[in-house]
């Protein structure tokens, strides 16, 4: 091979911000043409070492060499200037403008008069050569998120960028639309091109990398080719232990049904039909997990269950009572808990503080209050009591519920959801974007939740997660349920092809089992 | 008779929108690049009250108008200060240059209230044009200043529309972080944009002022600086749309003056009500049925940026 060509060097990266170290002296080296993986749990630098690297951020001391020699990023433009660019997992694009007029932002030529018909047609070619189907013309809020980031893609190949950072770029994919990414991707190395492909997936590194570097809590702890290690190991070095079982699932008694939808049918926000005869039970004591790929109306039939939607026919029954499009009050009454799947949006209130987050539920009911005046002292102490039991981190109990991690929000959702008397909780992407060990936790709550009789709706997107918790799975598409599942069952291959709208004869248990 | 009263109200309605149309024009350029400039009222009046004290001084029309616009860019640059480098609220950024025009143009202009001024601003029939039947009469036979919105509006949409700065400043005022990341400057955008936002509206009070009145009251802006922000949403954020509103509001203007005149028998305060209840119809007409996506405001309007 003779000497290493490297595309990009960085040593000895140090980053501070206030009372935190994200980069801790890291160093990172990636030969020209491969797909390096930087793996690393939420938190542990990769982003912060990733906008140093593309000029977003600057560190506060060590060398980056670009092609060997030494570079001074100072902005995102000189970066790009020298074929650094990146692909945000939050993407980065003006909604209202078209493909080519976000291709072209930014450009230096032509300098006035703006003839987009040869931009369109320079974004088809690219398009083309690397199998990026989009139209030019398409407005971005069209686009499926999947094509969202093959114009993210164009955007940097447009620029000629040659080492190209991907912010876990599968996470809003389809496997479809994973496995064309990877397509692209291995087309571009082809092509000369460097791939720095930041995630926290073991498969996918094992799957698409050349080379894997692991940070973890802002240093790099491992570096080596991909082919000479396996998932195991990567995974004990990307959280510093061995990563626990699976978690216990004892036997529980199932009881009644506490849920139950029958011929459920709503509208989504532009006024289509996103649910469409949907019958589904959840008992007393199980997990009834759906799966699906994002966007089939998961999000609609959680609201519609939880009163914040209204169901277009079809009925809602909770504890066997009809609660059909009733006010959410009355259905929180009923015993339904909800995590939803935007915490700080609608499930928490981010520039409110802990206690007040916390006693949100309870406040009506006069046990935090004297009178009309809130009890504060006995708020906080409950709270207080609450936060250690679901060991949130913070400060202390007058913290912002903005400031604190995603791990934490999430842990103090769930705290104030399940403590709460309750019989059917709603779970939506309950552990999206939580690391390893935030993740575990919250996965050992619902399974308390079950012990304790109660029944759950889990609806998420990780197969592996509804794998390990759910009694059951339905899988959800296009609105419709195409299936059930019991855990005896599981097969899945069926599950994936019921999830790419591909019926089987799964229909038939679904029945049998609604009637054990 | 009807007919040729139509006509004048019609052609009233245009000289009496350009000062509107001046300032919503400045909103507009403002507004797209993401500021939220609330201060229109104040930097009209400080734009006409500069306008027309440099023009007694003087005695020229054109050194008045030069000096309405630099006052006017001035208040903006102001703006564009407090709100992009101090990351001042804009709102409340807006609201204080508001009170502060008001109050320093009233303290300005003590001296030369009904004083009438040397020179003004007259017509300029276009020839060829200016004889077409109606049209003629409503669009070609106004002052300079009216003229120059002819030109403005098209150039603006073309800026906007056709042409890399204006796509760039689009982009800040939708999503400064997808400018900022491509290598735009955001900053230098959106203070030129406060700037330009300013010398529109100063040079909206300077018609006012020399042209419309021709002499200087008092608050003689009587609101306009605020019908010019609510004119911007009923445009959605449209320079051909901000022309036609403007006109809507000086014919009711227009109309409601006639009245006056005739002797209609209702009472003048609400004639002159008219024109700002008009308006906030129309806005609750536009907002209502504005649920498409094409007529919403700059996603990124009223949000400092700040690099993360």
């Amino acid at each position: 091979m003779g000497t290493v060509d490297y595309a990009v060097e960085m040593r000895d990266i140090t980053k501070r911000f206030p009372g935190v170290i994200a980069n801790d002296r890291v160093n990172l080296a990636v030969r020209k043409g491969s797909i390096h993986a930087l793996l690393g749990e939420n938190g542990a630098g990769k982003s912060t070492l990733m906008n140093v690297l593309t000029g977003l951020l600057r560190p506060d001391s060590g060398e980056i060499r670009v092609r060997g020699a030494k570079a001074a990023l100072r902005s995102p433009a000189v970066a790009i200037a020298l074929g650094i660019g990146m692909v945000h997992q939050h993407f980065r694009l003006v909604q209202t403008f078209t493909v080519a007029e976000n291709i072209t932002l930014g450009m230096p030529r032509p300098r006035f008069r703006l003839d987009m018909a040869p931009i369109e047609q320079e974004v088809a070619r690219f398009s083309a050569e690397y199998s990026l189907a989009v139209n030019p013309r398409a407005k971005i809020w069209q686009l499926s998120v999947g094509e969202q980031q093959r114009v993210e893609i164009i955007k940097m190949l447009y620029r000629g960028v040659d080492v190209l950072i991907m912010d876990e770029p599968t996470a809003v994919l389809t496997p479809q639309e994973v496995r064309e990414l990877f397509e692209t991707l291995r087309r571009m190395t082809a092509d000369g091109k460097t791939i720095i492909f930041i995630t926290h997936k073991l498969d996918e590194v094992m799957e698409i990398s050349d080379r894997v570097t692991v940070l973890r809590a802002g240093r790099n702890v491992f570096s080596c080719d991909t082919r000479d290690t396996n998932p195991r190991e990567l995974a004990s070095k990307m959280v510093g232990r061995e990563i626990g079982r699976a978690p216990q699932r004892p036997s529980v008694a199932i009881g009644g049904p506490v849920l139950e939808l029958h011929e459920l049918a709503a509208l989504g926000d532009r006024g289509i039909t996103v649910l469409n005869g949907i019958d589904l039970d959840v008992r007393a004591g199980e997990i009834h997990g759906i799966a699906g790929v994002a966007g089939n109306g998961q999000r609609e039939l959680a609201e519609v269950i939880t009163g914040l939607r209204r169901a277009a026919s079809g009925r809602v029954c909770i504890c066997g009572k009809d609660m059909t499009n009733s006010a959410p009050r009355s259905i929180i009454e009923a015993g339904v808990s909800h995590i939803p799947e935007d915490r700080l949006g609608m499930g928490l209130a981010p520039n409110l503080d802990i206690t007040l987050n916390a006693i949100m539920k309870r406040y009506r009911s006069g046990e935090m209050s004297r009178g009309p005046v809130m009890d504060e002292a006995r708020a906080r102490g409950w709270t207080g009591d609450l936060v250690e039991r679901f060991s949130v981190k913070t400060p202390n109990l007058r913290t912002a519920v903005r400031l604190l991690s995603g791990g934490n929000s999430q842990r103090l959702l769930l705290a104030r959801e399940t403590s709460c008397v309750h019989k059917l909780a709603v779970a939506v992407h309950p552990t999206r974007g939580l690391d390893i060990g935030a993740t575990e936790a919250v996965r050992s709550i619902l399974l308390k939740e079950r012990e304790s009789g109660v029944g759950t709706l889990l609806i998420s997107e990780d197969l592996e997660e509804l794998i390990a918790l759910c009694d059951r799975i339905s899988v959800i598409y296009e609105g419709r349920i195409m299936g059930t599942v019991g855990r005896d069952q599981l097969d899945l291959e069926e599950i994936g092809m019921m999830m790419a709208g591909m019926a089987t004869a799964a229909k038939g248990d679904e029945r049998s089992e609604a009637s054990v | 008779m009807a007919d040729s009263m139509f006509v004048s109200i019609l052609s009233a309605a245009v000289s009496s929108g350009t000062p509107v149309l001046y300032a919503a024009l400045g909103e507009l350029v403002c507004e797209r690049s993401g500021v939220l400039n609330l201060g229109v009222e104040g930097m009209m009046l400080v734009g006409a009250v500069s306008g027309f004290l440099t023009a007694v001084r003087t005695g020229s029309l054109a050194a008045g108008v030069l000096a309405a616009i630099i006052a006017g860019g001035c208040m903006g640059l102001i703006h564009a200060f407090m709100t992009i480098t101090l990351r001042v609220n804009q709102v409340v950024s807006g609201l204080a240059l508001t009170l502060f025009g008001t109050g320093l143009s009233g303290y300005l202009g003590k001296s030369v209230i009904g004083v009438p001024l040397s020179a003004t601003f007259h017509q300029v029939p276009i020839p060829g044009l200016s004889s077409i039947p109606v049209i003629g009469t409503v669009l070609f036979k106004h002052d300079l200043l009216v003229y120059l919105t002819y030109i403005v509006v098209p150039f603006l949409w073309f800026y906007l529309y056709r042409t890399r700065p204006g796509l760039h400043l689009r982009s800040v005022g939708e999503s400064p972080e997808t400018a900022d990341a491509l290598g735009v400057n955001v900053f230098s955008i959106r203070y030129a944009s406060a700037v330009a936002g300013g010398m529109l509206a100063g040079l909206g009070g300077a018609y006012l002022s020399l042209a419309y009145a021709p002499s200087w009251l008092e608050n003689m802006t009587a609101g306009r600086g605020w019908i010019a922000v609510a004119l911007v949403i009923f445009a959605v954020w449209d320079p051909f749309r901000a022309m036609l509103g403007a006109y809507l509001f000086g014919g009711i203007d227009a109309l409601g003056f006639r009245m006056q005149v005739m002797g209609s028998g209702v009472s003048s305060f609400f004639l002159k009500m008219m024109p700002y209840v008009f308006t906030i119809v129309v806005l609750i007409i536009v907002t209502a049925t504005a649920a498409r996506r094409s007529s919403r405001a700059p996603e990124a309007l009223g949000t400092p940026y700040e690099r993360e």
